[in-house]
């Protein structure tokens, strides 16, 4: 059966969504992502969107749960890549998408994720002062 | 019958050829007094006369028989052309009634023309008028219709203020045609650009009704969905006061009294910072 990827990257996990989300599908990656974030102790996950034409009340309830889920294991939630036809079918259904942060691209969201968390510790590399979050 | 009376009128005008034809040339310049050339318009009722008299021979007094298509297709080339050129409908239609009276005038007096067979080309006259009026509307719609596609296009500016702000300086009423075309611009910026501000500006909004705000106020929505801010500004007093009145809830979106504000808030924001030098001379 289908999985959609979750691909750790840095402090963060990126889930890139990539067909449409049928039942069995969303539910398998809520169990991956929980375990995951879990496992590698990230404190962020990016969703991103960029490939779906549709978000319907389902997709957005899961978007939802996916977030609260990682919220409560101390992960931030992005979600990313938002077409402008969706944001517009969403706004004309009156999904406002509650509890879901959105940023319009990775870069932004990695940022955004960044700045939530500022605590966090950051690696410098020693001779010249770049700096790079671990 | 009819294509006897066809056949006589088609003698008649195969026979006056020249006089009908300066009557009606005569008849079509004073009307458009003068705002064809001479030339120009000798050629085009010459053309006319052609395939009028060709529809004749070929179909009879029906205007729209096989025969008579050479003769539509003309009349709707020159009722297109009139429409654009700026001539009224009447002006238009007149080119082609006028035919009735040069028939009239030159094959009535002489009792070429019978009563019967004059009524008969009157009515297959009537059906070209219609056929021209027809014509010049719909050019006159597709002229319209293109125009609102062009002040759309003019009027819905998407501009780079900054890196990672857009700004969207609407002019004039908001519908609702008018609004989706603002969302999807604004939004396909936000995405082209990569820029999480977005500034509505609504200065040149002459009016804020329930129904505008509900469109601004999606726009916003929408773009805030995607992960942009969007900061209205230019609100003027007059508008805040109709929005205060009407009870529109702006909710948590930012507003700002103009342009600049918005600007500087925006970029506070994004983490841009602003100083301002004082020359030494002024201290």
């Amino acid at each position: 059966m289908d999985r959609v990827p979750v691909l750790p990257l840095g402090d963060v996990l990126l889930v890139s969504i990539q067909v449409d989300l049928e039942d069995q599908l969303a539910l398998r990656l809520q169990e991956d992502l929980a375990e995951k974030i879990v496992a590698t102790g990230v404190h962020g996950v990016i969703i991103d969107i960029t490939a779906l034409d549709i978000v319907d009340s389902f997709v957005g309830r899961m978007l939802a749960t996916i977030a609260s889920v990682s919220r409560v294991l101390d992960a931030e939630t992005v979600v990313v890549g938002m077409r402008p036809a969706v944001a517009i079918t969403l706004v004309e259904l009156g999904l406002p998408l509650r509890g879901i942060r959105t940023a319009l691209n990775v870069e932004l969201g990695l940022r955004m994720l960044r700045e939530a968390r500022p605590e966090a510790p950051v690696e410098e590399l020693e001779p010249d002062d770049t700096t790079a979050a671990a | 019958m009819e294509l006897n009376a066809a056949k006589r009128i088609s003698v008649i005008l195969a026979e006056r050829q020249d006089e009908i034809v300066a009557q009606w040339n005569d008849i079509v310049r004073q009307n458009l007094r003068g705002r064809l050339t001479k030339g120009e318009l000798a050629q085009q009722i010459t053309e006319l006369y052609g395939a009028l008299r060709a529809a004749l021979d070929g179909g009879g007094l029906t205007a729209d028989a096989p025969a008579a298509a050479e003769l539509a297709g003309l009349l709707t080339d020159l009722s297109a052309n009139r429409a654009r050129q700026g001539f009224t409908v009447s002006e238009t239609a007149i080119s082609v009634f006028a035919v009735k009276n040069a028939v009239y005038t030159v094959g009535g007096g002489e009792d070429l023309l019978s009563k019967a067979d004059f009524a008969e080309f009157s009515l297959f006259v009537d059906q070209l008028g219609l056929q021209t009026v027809e014509a010049y509307m719909a050019t006159r719609d597709g002229l319209i219709a293109e125009q609102t596609q062009q002040l759309m296009e003019l009027s819905t500016p998407v501009v780079k203020l900054w890196d990672g702000v857009v700004a969207v300086p609407l002019i004039g009423t908001l519908d609702s045609a008018r609004s989706q075309i603002v969302m999807e611009r604004l939004l396909e910026a936000l995405v082209e650009t990569g820029s999480p501000y977005a500034i509505l500006d609504i200065t040149g909004v002459p009016a804020v009704d329930t129904q505008v705000a509900q469109h601004i106020l999606k726009t916003v929505v929408a773009a805030q969905l995607m992960g942009a801010q969007c900061v209205i500004s230019g609100i003027r007093p007059q508008i805040a006061q109709t929005i205060v009145s009407l009870g529109i809830e702006f909710g948590d979106i930012v507003t700002k009294a103009n342009l600049a504000d918005a600007l500087q808030y925006v970029l506070r924001a994004g983490g841009v910072e602003m100083v301002r030098r004082t020359p030494k001379s002024a201290i």
